[in-house]
């Protein structure tokens, strides 16, 4: 829109099962590594699926300032991720927030107005976490039965007077905000598979419309815990049968394609106002110049069979960039390996993108990482935002046996050199009908 | 000017009531909505009342459709009613109906509740005596036996929305945040700017949450946030009472119908008021206290304010956060004071959580169209239950009774466990 003020890309933090921080995450793609195997967390052999994407090694407590180390008792697994990505994020971006300087990592004094730098990230329903719940629950119990006389009375006192803000979903953003002292508008949005590319365009719309200049933005989520797992069980998402072979099991877009495998993981953006980005020379990965979102209205659980709804999304990117589908060089799928949400993603991006769509050059990377829920879409988005950056496309697991709808044009085994200028990331959830859609352009003065 | 952003319908379901002028009629006789809770059995928990809906069935609303929501969550219920009113209100559901893409949803709602009963059966059955732990094979045999498909989905804090979008066939953006207890007024915030922009003509915004479920009254028991006076229930919230203790858990939704003044005006509707600003700020402090200057209040609030091109002295009356909490009230006092100045005690700053009970997810929203109300009528809704002044609490709170008002611009306060903080200005509409 006329008028408004530019935004580019200037960081990218990924937490994922391939390592921490974006460039573990983009070498191991661009090696076809697979981040999914059995689940190590908890003895998951009780589950219709025992696979998982777990993030290896991580410790909230490595990312925050000695000053809070304290904090990260009170911080869910999500949080944790959440916290790692922001450092990822600041430190890819050169941005010496109030964590980096406590910690001794920053390049000089703080470069970030606080009050103009703010965040919008993307959380799911975060579980409980189970044993501890269940470890205070089963103290009230009498004869084998939850008394619930006896929980209101005294078991109640076996869980963490600060309990309950280990699991509000704006504690992502709310722990972030602190480590890294962002006052600017803090949002948190909660539209399951959709929450990062909604968080990411409303941080576009943010800093577009002035009120802040820097945004941390994106989600994170784990689904890598008893009730996470058991969840997509009971609604019959998961991929079963793979157990012995992890790597092929998330097949998305693929003709043997049976569902999704569960995983944890975060991507936070670093969006900075094109005019702060050049003064303090940053590097520029892109410029974000459309967003468009969505709801389908034919069903609030099933995928909408003709993808009318993501079409809409985007379409109205398209339109909100000022460019047609003609422009596109490359898109970021969601591509959960569910057969009927695939299929209905590949309709409305056939139907929105029309003659573009055959052979478009196009990433999925849910085969390596599998689906990190609100986290998920952050991630494919900073995938992309390499693969522009680069002009390469990374190999897109179990790509190789498409179903014949799909006309992406995927790199299946090895990476391939790609032309891009201008790519379509899409984003939506799975449960929820929330969809997304945002255009991102190599950076030209 | 760029686009302008009208509020043409509104509808509530509330622990007083569903209907807006009865509730509201009962809001200015300060009327409490708190009772002992009856959704479970609370005798022996520290807090052992709430502010419930009472008698609340979505077939009163929707008809025959809500046998189409059957499986939808109480928060969603909640949302659906509330939607449903206001867009009657608002004279949507007249021919034409507006262009379903140009319709989105953005509300601040909460999660459903959790399906307890199953979930601790589970649990407890999945425990294993001997070792002391859980055992996760035989806690997966008893949860894939008693936890069901349908109730898990419907807790997703994004299934408010998805339900209105069906049934409204609302095909626009499709938001929900949860930002705690101002996730209904970041909403509206957010909606306004959607509007603005040009992103849409017509946003169901608000929010919808129910937290009076065993866990949720745990959580915030354990927080020791909730007021304790189970022999004094009735009068238990006390905003800005030097006696206060705590907030009242209620539930409920507030739904709002923004729309673009062209679009009211094409269609013949009735502007109720304008959003005119919108300010929203982190802390960035702790995740358990307010910053002790109340510096992320006042920047919400002055944001709000600019935004609007006021300046203080237009602000006519503030509606207050105002939860009863010790420190909110402490802290929310101070920064009014600090942005107001002087003028702080001549501008009155009431909280309906006197008689609501606190709302969370979907407080900002029904306070938000008492606001409406309050420009509409010029009468400010009081603060109920308060006898004993804090030295701490020094504005005017409008105790015990409504009072009459000429208002021409009025905030509205918002501020969430973690330091977020969301203030929006409402003006009367001006052709």
């Amino acid at each position: 829109m006329t008028g408004e003020r530019r935004v580019a890309i200037t960081g990218l933090g990924t937490i994922t099962p391939l390592g921490i921080g974006i460039e573990p995450l983009w070498e191991g793609l661009m090696a076809g590594r697979c981040g999914l195997k059995p689940i190590e967390a908890f003895d998951a052999s009780g589950l219709a699926s025992r696979l998982g994407g777990e993030i290896p090694g991580l410790k909230a407590a490595d990312y925050v300032p000695k000053s809070y180390r304290k904090s990260v008792k009170v911080m869910a697994r999500d949080i944790e991720i959440a916290v790692a990505a922001a450092h990822a994020a600041v430190r890819d971006a050169g941005l010496n927030t109030r964590c980096l300087v406590e910690r001794g990592e920053a390049t000089g004094p703080v470069n970030v107005d606080p009050t103009r730098f703010g965040a919008n990230i993307g959380a799911g329903l975060i579980c409980a976490d189970l044993p501890e719940l269940a470890g205070a629950l089963h103290t009230a119990a009498e004869n084998g039965r939850f008394s619930l006389a006896r929980w209101g009375h005294e078991g109640m006192n076996n869980l963490t007077p600060l309990w309950l803000l280990k699991f509000l979903p704006n504690m992502l953003g709310c722990h972030v905000t602190i480590v890294h002292d962002a006052q600017a508008p803090s949002n948190t949005i909660t539209c399951g598979e959709a929450s990062s590319h909604l968080a990411v365009g409303e941080a576009y719309r943010t800093i577009a419309r002035g009120a802040a200049d820097v945004c941390i933005c994106g989600g994170a989520e784990s689904k890598i815990n008893p009730m996470g797992v058991l969840r997509q069980q009971l609604l019959n998402r998961l991929a079963t049968g793979w157990d012995d072979t992890p790597d092929r099991a998330c097949r998305p877009f693929s003709a043997r394609r049976r569902g999704i495998v569960v995983s944890e993981g975060g991507g936070l953006l670093i969006l900075e106002e094109m005019g702060h980005a050049r003064a303090r020379r940053a590097r520029i990965y892109g410029e974000v110049i459309g967003f468009g979102a969505s709801a389908n209205t034919s069903s609030w659980t099933q995928p909408d069979p003709d993808g009318a709804g993501l079409a809409a999304a985007i379409r109205a990117a398209l339109h909100d960039a000022g460019v047609s589908a003609d422009a596109i060089d490359l898109v970021g799928t969601f591509g959960g390996g569910l057969v009927g949400h695939d299929a209905s993603e590949l309709k409305a991006l056939q139907n929105a993108l029309g003659s573009r769509f055959d052979g478009l050059p196009a990433i999925a990377t849910k085969g390596s990482l599998g689906n990190a829920g609100a986290g998920a879409g952050a991630l494919d988005l900073a995938v992309s935002v390499m693969a522009l950056a680069h002009n390469t496309l990374p190999p897109s697991r179990n790509t190789d046996d498409p179903d014949p709808e799909c006309r992406l044009a995927f790199a299946t085994k090895d990476p391939a050199d790609a032309r891009i200028r201008c790519l379509l990331s899409v984003g939506y959830a799975l449960s929820g009908g929330q969809n997304a859609a945002l255009i991102i352009r190599k950076y030209e003065e | 000017m760029g686009r302008r952003t009208v509020i043409t319908g509104m509808g509530w379901v509330t622990p007083l009531g569903c209907d807006i002028e009865d509730v509201w009629a009962r809001l200015l006789r300060c009327e409490s909505g708190i009772e002992p809770t009856t959704l479970f059995d609370a005798r022996t928990f520290p807090t052992t009342f709430s502010a419930e809906v009472k008698n609340f069935r979505l077939e009163d609303f929707l008809g025959a459709d809500a046998a189409r929501h059957a499986d939808a969550a109480r928060n969603s219920r909640f949302a659906l009613a509330a939607t449903q009113l206001a867009w009657a209100y608002a004279g949507l559901d007249q021919d034409p109906p507006p262009r379903r893409e140009r319709v989105g949803v953005y509300l601040g709602g909460g999660e459903g509740p959790i399906d307890f009963d199953n979930f601790v059966r589970a649990a407890v059955d999945g425990w294993n005596d001997d070792e002391n732990r859980l055992d996760c094979v035989r806690w997966a045999a008893a949860a894939a036996e008693h936890l069901n498909c349908t109730c898990e989905i419907e807790q997703d804090p994004n299934m408010a929305a998805a339900h209105i979008a069906v049934q409204f066939q609302a095909a626009g953006p499709n938001f929900n945040t949860l930002t705690a207890c101002a996730a209904s007024t970041q909403a509206l915030g957010e909606a306004y700017s959607i509007i603005r922009r040009g992103d849409a003509d017509v946003m169901i915004s608000g929010g919808a949450h129910s937290m009076i479920h065993p866990l949720g009254t745990t959580g915030f028991n354990r927080l020791t946030a909730l007021s304790t006076r189970n022999d004094e229930y009735k009068t238990s919230s006390r905003p800005f009472d030097r006696t206060r203790d705590g907030f009242v858990l209620g539930e409920g939704s507030g739904i709002l119908i923004l729309e673009e003044l062209e679009h009211a005006r094409a269609r013949g509707a009735r502007p109720l008021a304008e959003i005119t600003g919108y300010g929203s700020t982190a802390d960035a402090f702790r995740i358990t206290d307010i910053h002790e200057t109340g510096r992320g209040g006042i920047a919400a609030m002055r944001a709000a304010i600019e935004s609007a091109g006021l300046t203080i002295h237009d602000i006519g009356y503030i509606s207050t956060h105002g939860t009863g909490t010790e420190e909110n009230d402490k802290i929310e006092s101070l920064a009014i004071r600090t942005l107001f100045g002087e003028r702080a005690p001549q501008v009155p700053a009431s909280s309906v959580k006197s008689m609501f009970g606190h709302l969370i997810a979907a407080a900002g929203a029904v306070e938000l169209i008492t606001c409406v109300l309050a420009i509409r009528d010029g009468i400010l809704p009081p603060t109920a239950n308060y006898r004993e002044p804090d030295p701490n609490c020094d504005l005017d709170y409008v105790p015990n009774a409504a009072r009459k008002a000429e208002l021409r611009h009025v905030l509205s306060n918002s501020f969430g466990f973690g330091g977020q903080n969301d203030s929006l200005v409402l003006s009367v509409f001006e052709g």
